[in-house]
């Protein structure tokens, strides 16, 4: 089996695992003030590192290319409350636009 | 639903919001199909990723790792610690919906950001029942068909950079992050994780940057 399909069962069975025990462990479980406060943080710090990572790693390199400007223009679309299709179309037309023509 | 509920003006308002979320957040999937394409998943494992795990952020975190080159296990990883908060949800939801069997199975897998926030939105359990299971099913409808409709999209097209998929990847991820950076010590963190994963990424496997920025979210939430 191929890892991409071991990364999609496993994932997917974890996935699952995850909001299945939210409905069947008692709430005092879980619901621990310092496990709720990295729990808050823990999405910010994996999401950010993809941002970083997606916007400028080329295998191992860091490069900065056309995908800058895109994310550029998804933050500025971001910050006036655009909804997330906008977002993500203009950031593609963005870096779409400077990859074509320069 | 009885015949009564189709002409009550107050749940005919959870299904309108619970639509509009479902929709908005499906067209979403479109990106996602898109990226699971070019990242080089088939269409088959890009559906099945969104029939099957059906959490945004872990999908764009299993394929943004894996077309980078990293490991399924860094993949799996990231994607369970992110859909960790779906076990929060779950907790939130259970004495609500009190379901057990098939029904909790069903339940689970469409206990999402999505559905959990238009639950809590409504003032009493019948409504926020009704906005749960609207949203949720809403939300896995159009997710999946877009999710396809983008795979599909995207597999017709050649070189990603022209059409700009490079860039709708991580703006993806701008647009999951940013609406939970609410304080300044948020800003601080993900500041410090994008750093911290760049730092990483010319000295480890692909992957390994993204999971370990983790150890920020322990270090900053351990004290108050």
């Amino acid at each position: 089996m191929s890892s991409i399909w071991i990364a999609v069962i496993g994932s997917s069975v974890t996935a699952f695992l995850n909001k299945y025990v939210g409905h069947l462990v008692p709430e005092q479980w879980l619901n621990k003030p310092r496990f709720m406060r990295i729990n808050t943080l823990v999405p910010i710090v994996l999401l950010s590192a993809l941002v970083g990572v997606q916007t400028f790693a080329t295998k191992k390199e860091l490069v900065v290319d056309q995908r800058l400007a895109g994310v550029a223009v998804a933050l500025v679309l971001l910050k006036y409350k655009a909804s997330f299709p906008i977002v993500v179309i203009g950031a593609a037309i963005t870096s779409a636009a400077i990859y074509n023509w320069f | 639903m009885s015949i009564t509920s189709r002409f009550n003006p107050r749940t005919n308002q959870i299904d309108r919001t619970g639509i509009s979320v479902a929709f908005t957040v499906g067209l979403y999937g479109a990106a996602f199909g898109a990226a699971g394409v070019t990242a080089g998943f088939s269409i088959l494992q890009t559906c099945l990723l969104s029939i099957l795990l059906f959490s945004g952020a872990s999908q764009f975190a299993v394929v943004g790792i894996m077309g980078a080159g990293g490991s399924a296990i860094s993949a799996i990883a990231t994607a369970t610690l992110l859909g960790f908060r779906n076990a929060l949800y779950g907790l939130q939801m259970a004495p609500i919906l009190k379901v057990t069997g098939l029904s909790r199975v069903i339940a689970a897998q469409i206990t999402i950001d999505e559905s959990t926030a238009v639950a809590t939105l409504q003032d009493n359990d019948a409504d926020r029942k009704r906005g749960f299971y609207v949203t949720g099913i809403g939300v896995y409808v159009f997710w999946n068909l877009f999710t396809f409709l983008g795979a599909l999209g995207a597999s017709a097209i050649g070189d990603p950079s022209v059409w700009g998929l490079d860039a709708a990847v991580p703006a993806a991820f701008c647009g999951l992050v940013w609406p939970r950076l609410k304080n300044k010590l948020q800003f601080v963190v993900c500041g410090l994780a994008i750093a911290l994963a760049l730092i990483l990424t010319p000295l480890t496997p692909a992957g390994v940057p993204i999971i370990t920025t983790v150890l920020l979210a322990v270090i900053f939430g351990w004290k108050k």
